[in-house]
């Protein structure tokens, strides 16, 4: 593997949903979902707030701020918990770091 | 906040989440290892009309399907696709039009855009002219190409879609070339499945567990060195896994598949299955076919499931394998899939490998799916079953078209 496609997210990057996906409220699963063509995702309430802020335009600074602000209390927890989401994500190849 | 690995997958909690039309199955190209049935052509029955599909699209969606696949045949032979795909987006599908490419103009690909389709996946079938053209019995290489271009160039996400198999397997990192040139997102070598056409052809297009390793790693490189501009999968062909796939998540359980005559089935080789019985949306609600009919419960659950099976700590892994390829190999679609290695029919597949490859065998010519090899193929069989399967393939090679090779 190359190198950019692996380092981990860093705070001034912006991430944003890979084109092939369509992100949206689902009412019979009562959740948001990703699909895609060769997949459907169920996200859970984080993971959908996550990736509703991942618009290429946020950095991911300013993201971590607005989920410490969604959900007070252990800053820290919350930001770790962004990071590892976001990789996560990206490596699943439902987000994509803008150049 | 999240912990890694709470992201939900979905599982169907009983919901067809994925339907798929197969709006017809005329088509333009003759693909030797077409997965629609050996006797398509024997079925005269009609097509159903627009209206007709847009009551199975509002029914599906009141059952919680999410993605819709239009396919076929060559769904763009329906004139009435963009209106379908139109409807089927104002109820909140997913469209994916899985097309070979024949047929999609400028003027077609703009009314799917304004229609709203979410995305296509084109077939294509090696990187060289001649051998597309050979293989699909038509002139279809440069077109296929133009066409992937157009389909980049109207915004769409694009899935390719490359069948393969012996002919084409050492052709991976040309296509993948190729591929990139296109701006292609999504990239699949989908060893083919081994069912009607493909069964019918298949001692010449099992490909060995040599050339498969080559081209494995050719996917491998191309991955480390592509990165995150496109992604690539290589379904493997289970005939070398050792472990059957997890066809269809089970059956049942979330796909399912229309036939051009309505006909409801768990997945789109269904029908190869003799003894169970295929009633039509034209005679019943969607939901009484999916929740009640005797087919689709058939095989759900794991009580019909051989003992092999049933006592396996991996059943809720791949469900026993594949019911289709099950029937096709051994007879009874109730046994477990001969592709895994538990099954006391597995020799059947190391058998099937070794006469594909046994030395000086001799080269038999490719069936080609066309109409008239589909109604001689079809008077061999004794059931509506749509399969050529193992030990037809002498009748096979009696009906080829020397014209179409
Ligand atoms: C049956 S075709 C119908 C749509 C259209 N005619 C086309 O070829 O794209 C649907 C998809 O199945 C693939 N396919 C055909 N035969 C197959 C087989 N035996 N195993 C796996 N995939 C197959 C094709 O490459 C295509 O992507
Ligand atoms: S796989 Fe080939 S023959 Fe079969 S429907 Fe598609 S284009 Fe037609
Ligand atoms: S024995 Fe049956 S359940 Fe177990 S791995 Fe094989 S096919 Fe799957």
């Amino acid at each position: 593997m190359n190198d950019s496609a692996v380092s981990p997210p860093a705070a001034g990057e912006r991430y944003a949903l890979n084109p092939m996906y369509l992100f949206r409220w689902e009412p019979t699963q009562d959740a948001h979902v990703l699909l895609y063509p060769e997949g459907i995702v169920k996200l859970n309430q984080t993971a959908g707030d996550i990736i509703e802020r991942c618009d290429g335009k946020r950095t991911v600074a300013e993201l971590v701020a607005e989920l410490q602000q969604r959900y007070p209390g252990d800053e820290e927890r919350v930001a770790e918990g962004v990071y590892t989401f976001l990789e996560v994500f990206r490596a699943k190849g439902w987000i994509r770091r803008q150049a | 906040m999240p912990k890694d690995g709470s992201v939900v997958r979905l599982d169907g909690q009983g919901k067809p989440l994925w339907l798929v039309l197969e709006l017809t199955y005329r088509c333009p190209l003759k693909c030797p290892w077409c997965s629609n049935p050996v006797d398509y052509a024997r079925d005269e029955t009609a097509e159903l009309s627009t209206a007709e599909w847009k009551r199975v699209l509002r029914e599906g969606r009141e059952l919680g399907a999410l993605q819709l696949g239009f396919t076929g045949g060559e769904p763009l032979l329906r004139d009435d696709l963009e209106e379908l795909v139109a409807d089927a987006r104002a109820l909140g599908y997913y469209t994916n039009l899985i097309t070979s490419g024949v047929g999609l103009s400028e003027a077609r690909l703009s009314a799917l855009k304004a229609a709203g389709l979410n995305q296509i996946q084109l077939s294509l079938q090696s990187s060289e002219r001649e051998l597309t053209d050979t293989l699909v019995g038509a002139r279809a290489h440069d077109l296929k190409v133009k066409v992937a271009h157009m389909i980049k160039a109207h915004g769409f996400p694009m899935v390719l879609n490359v069948p393969v198999f012996r002919q084409n397997i050492g052709q991976v990192e040309d296509i993948l070339r190729l591929a990139e040139e296109i701006g292609v997102d999504y990239l699949e070598f989908a060893n083919i499945q081994y069912y009607n056409w493909a069964m019918v052809n298949r001692d010449e297009l099992l490909p060995t567990r040599e050339q498969l390793q080559a081209a494995e790693r050719a996917v491998q490189a191309a991955r480390e060195r592509l990165g995150d501009r496109m992604t690539i999968y290589f379904v493997i062909p289970d005939y070398y896994e050792g472990r059957p796939k997890a066809c269809m998540n089970g059956w049942g359980s979330i796909h399912l598949t229309i036939a051009p005559d309505g006909v409801a089935m768990p997945c789109q080789e269904a029908r190869v299955i003799e003894g169970l019985e295929f009633p039509s949306i034209r005679d019943n609600s969607l939901a009484w076919l999916w929740n009640e009919s005797p087919t689709f419960q058939k095989f759900r659950g794991d009580e019909w499931m051989s003992p092999t099976c049933r006592s396996c700590d991996e059943k809720e892994k791949d469900f026993g394998g594949c019911r289709c390829q099950a029937f096709l190999l051994t007879g009874d679609a109730a046994n477990t899939d001969p592709a895994c290695s538990r099954s006391p029919h597995h020799h059947l597949i190391a058998e099937a490998i070794a006469k594909a490859h046994a030395p000086g065998r001799r080269i038999q010519p490719l069936v080609l799916r066309n109409d008239r090899n589909s109604r001689l193929l079809g008077e061999g069989s004794g059931t509506g079953g749509g399969c050529g399967a193992a030990g037809r393939a002498d009748l096979a090679v009696a009906v080829v078209e020397p014209s179409d090779v």
